[in-house]
């Protein structure tokens, strides 16, 4: 009997604190987008110490899941690398809206025998190598901003990602703008029909196959190319300049696309006037339900939402991703009112 | 009690009148039904898997129908799937790999098992049954940087030059494709054969060989006529171990393949296969057709390993009419 007692209260003692426990904890669920995962983990990381009592799980499973996931109910709030087309908003059972957190990038590389230096790549050019139009190093179209490079009569091997990826997403909505025959034919994507080429798995297949094969290009993330110091060319921007991609570059993009940046913050910039911008960069954004009935979640949402515009883009940088332009900071800080 | 015990034993009932309860505690009737359940789950898992694949992939086959099997196109941007490409190209490297590995999976374990000595023997098969446990992204990584290169510089241009006259071998050569996967699929599976087709040569009873020796036979004739054919049916059981694995590898096939959904004759051609398309873009598959689409490839590759086992298993039981295994 004694005996008996004894278990009970142990078991009434563990059940209280664990209550206590899980009214102490507010747990988030997240899933999405890979690319900006090393931010996302080094947000959630920080402002978890800040605030002990919150802390959001994220599972990098992509873009795609991300969705999936957020219109199955499964996540508390979703991220994706393309916002959501209008179909799958109307398939939604709830109206969802969208934050841009930081700015990513995509760089051409490549590896021509006997070239060393960085190429100029006009629009025409990419879209032309992509579309199997253009097969040679030495045709005019390459080497007409190039003077002086010994572009050899090699044909060119193209490189593509074979996963779906955010990355392919930015670079066929870029090559979309710049050709119209690519936005016809191929169109934009996290996967699309590709005319040419081989497929790398990752950031890493597509350098690997690059740095293994003469005459090779391809395309990778901008912060994958600094970190591991891989070289990349200059892309012809809307303006007619050649522009090396760089953190202030893709921001500057950013600041000229913000301007007409549309109230549920859907846009492109890839292909953003200005001289200094880059035109193959996106935003990546956080997919985050309109409505929250649960008040302590959305309350906890939205603050990590107002820590995110403001302290938390200067841990940005350091990770190699280009701050969100001020007009966009104070567009999302006012957004964030409709999250009810 | 102890009275009982001593009746019991002094007179032990027969078999057949034992209780059921007498069955239950002995531990017969519980293991009837414990193995049971356990051979009816692999069934259940079975038309489980077949059940899911089969409803998730309903959009596919709705909208493509036969159609599916035949298409040559992958778009997901214009939702215009066909699985040809990648039926193709999990059937080339599969072939590619076979031919390959069983020649020199065979030879391997006629050593080990027939000619060399014992001790050497037993140590090579540990350093086998380990190359098979090593995870298939290891081997990708040999691809990569070993068996690409090789193909390109110099494996590649040797074969052109030799048989450059044959289809299979003609276009340009990037060092992935067809040939490169088939290559990395041989070095994986070849342990599998080496080492399950060693220890069914080793079952081979000793009068067996005796017998032929006695007869007047060479050592070779008396492995070569007499103990292989005894062993056949295991070895082929290898081969078709090998085969299932060569068509569901995924990784390592996708680090190797150029993963381009085309059809080609020339083996120097990228390619893709079932299992690596699966793998590549399912994660960020939105839209529902796309997604019935992959899952529809799932189903096409059950069905192919089903399908190839199926012509195995005829093949053995065809086979075994021509003498060997008793």
């Amino acid at each position: 009997m004694k005996k008996t007692l004894l278990i009970v209260s142990i078991v009434l003692a563990l059940g209280a604190t664990a209550t206590a426990q899980s009214n102490g904890t507010l747990l988030l669920n997240a899933a999405g987008a890979t690319f900006p995962y090393p931010i996302y983990s080094k947000w959630f990381d920080v402002y978890h110490n800040l605030h002990p009592n919150m802390q959001i799980n994220y599972q990098s499973i992509g873009s795609g899941g991300g969705i999936r996931q957020l219109l199955a109910g499964t996540v508390d709030f979703g991220a994706s690398d393309g916002p959501m087309t209008d179909e799958q908003l109307s398939q939604a059972k709830f109206k969802i809206l969208h934050f841009p957190t930081v700015l990513g990038a995509v760089v051409p590389t490549y590896e021509i025998p006997g070239v060393t230096g960085e190429l100029n790549f006009t629009q025409k050019a990419l879209a032309g190598i992509y579309m199997g139009q253009i097969k040679k190093w030495n045709d005019p179209e390459i080497a007409k901003p190039n003077p002086g490079v010994p572009l050899p009569g090699d044909d060119i091997v193209v490189v593509h990602r074979s996963d779906g990826s955010g990355t392919s997403y930015i670079w066929t909505d870029f090559l979309s703008k710049a050709s119209d025959g690519w936005k016809s034919k191929v169109g934009m994507g996290t996967s699309v029909n590709w005319p040419v080429g081989l497929g790398g798995k990752g950031n890493e297949g597509v350098s690997g196959l690059v740095k293994q094969t003469p005459g090779s290009i391809g395309y990778i993330e901008l912060i994958y190319a600094v970190q591991n110091k891989i070289p990349y060319g200059k892309v012809q921007n809307a303006a007619g300049k050649f522009v090396k991609a760089d953190l202030a570059g893709v921001t500057a993009a950013a600041a000229a696309a913000a301007k007409e940046i549309p109230d549920d913050f859907r846009v492109s910039i890839t292909n953003a006037s200005g001289p200094t911008s880059y035109p193959i960069s996106s935003f990546t954004w956080l997919l985050i339900p309109a409505m929250i009935s649960d008040v302590a979640k959305r309350d906890a949402i939205k603050d990590f939402l107002k820590w995110m515009l403001t302290e938390g883009q200067n841990y940005n940088e350091g990770l190699s991703y280009s701050r969100l332009p001020k007009p966009v900071q104070a567009k999302e800080m006012k957004a964030i009112a409709l999250i009810q | 009690m102890s009275t009982a015990t001593t009746i019991e034993q002094a007179v032990p009932p027969a078999p057949r009148s034992r209780t059921f309860i007498h069955r239950l505690r002995d531990g017969d009737e519980v293991a009837h039904v414990l193995t049971l359940v356990f051979a009816a789950l692999i069934l259940l898992i079975t038309s489980m898997l077949v059940y899911e694949l089969w409803v998730n992939s309903h959009l596919s086959r709705a909208k493509f129908g036969w159609m599916f099997f035949w298409t040559r196109v992958w778009d997901p941007i214009f939702g215009n799937f066909g699985a040809a490409p990648f039926i193709y190209g999990t059937l080339v490297t599969a072939i590619v790999a076979l031919l390959i590995a069983v020649p020199l999976g065979l030879a391997g374990s006629i050593f080990l098992a027939e000619l060399a000595p014992r001790k050497l023997s037993d140590s090579i098969a540990f350093l086998i049954d380990l190359l098979a446990a090593v995870p298939s992204v290891i081997y990708g990584l040999l691809g990569i940087f070993i068996v690409v290169p090789i193909m390109r510089t110099k494996l590649g241009p040797a074969l052109k030059s030799a048989l450059g006259f044959l289809p299979f071998f003609q276009g340009p050569n990037y060092g992935v494709g067809f040939l490169t996967a088939g290559i990395v699929l041989a070095i994986m599976v070849v342990p599998f054969i080496i080492s399950v087709s060693r220890e069914v040569l080793l079952t081979v009873p000793r009068e067996q060989r005796e017998a032929a020796l006695a007869l007047g036979s060479t050592r070779w004739e008396s492995t070569w006529k007499v103990v292989v054919p005894w062993a056949r049916s295991g070895i082929m059981g290898s081969i078709f171990l090998a085969l299932a694995r060569a068509l569901g590898e995924t990784m390592a096939v996708t680090m190797v393949i150029g993963n381009d959904p085309k059809i080609s004759a020339s083996l120097f051609a990228p390619g893709y296969t079932i299992a690596a398309v699966i793998a590549n873009e399912f994660t960020e598959a939105t839209g529902d057709l796309y997604l019935s689409a992959l899952i529809e490839l799932g189903l096409v590759l059950f069905l192919m390993t089903f399908i190839l086992n199926g012509l195995a298993r005829l093949l053995i039981v065809a086979t075994e009419h021509g003498g060997g295994h008793p």
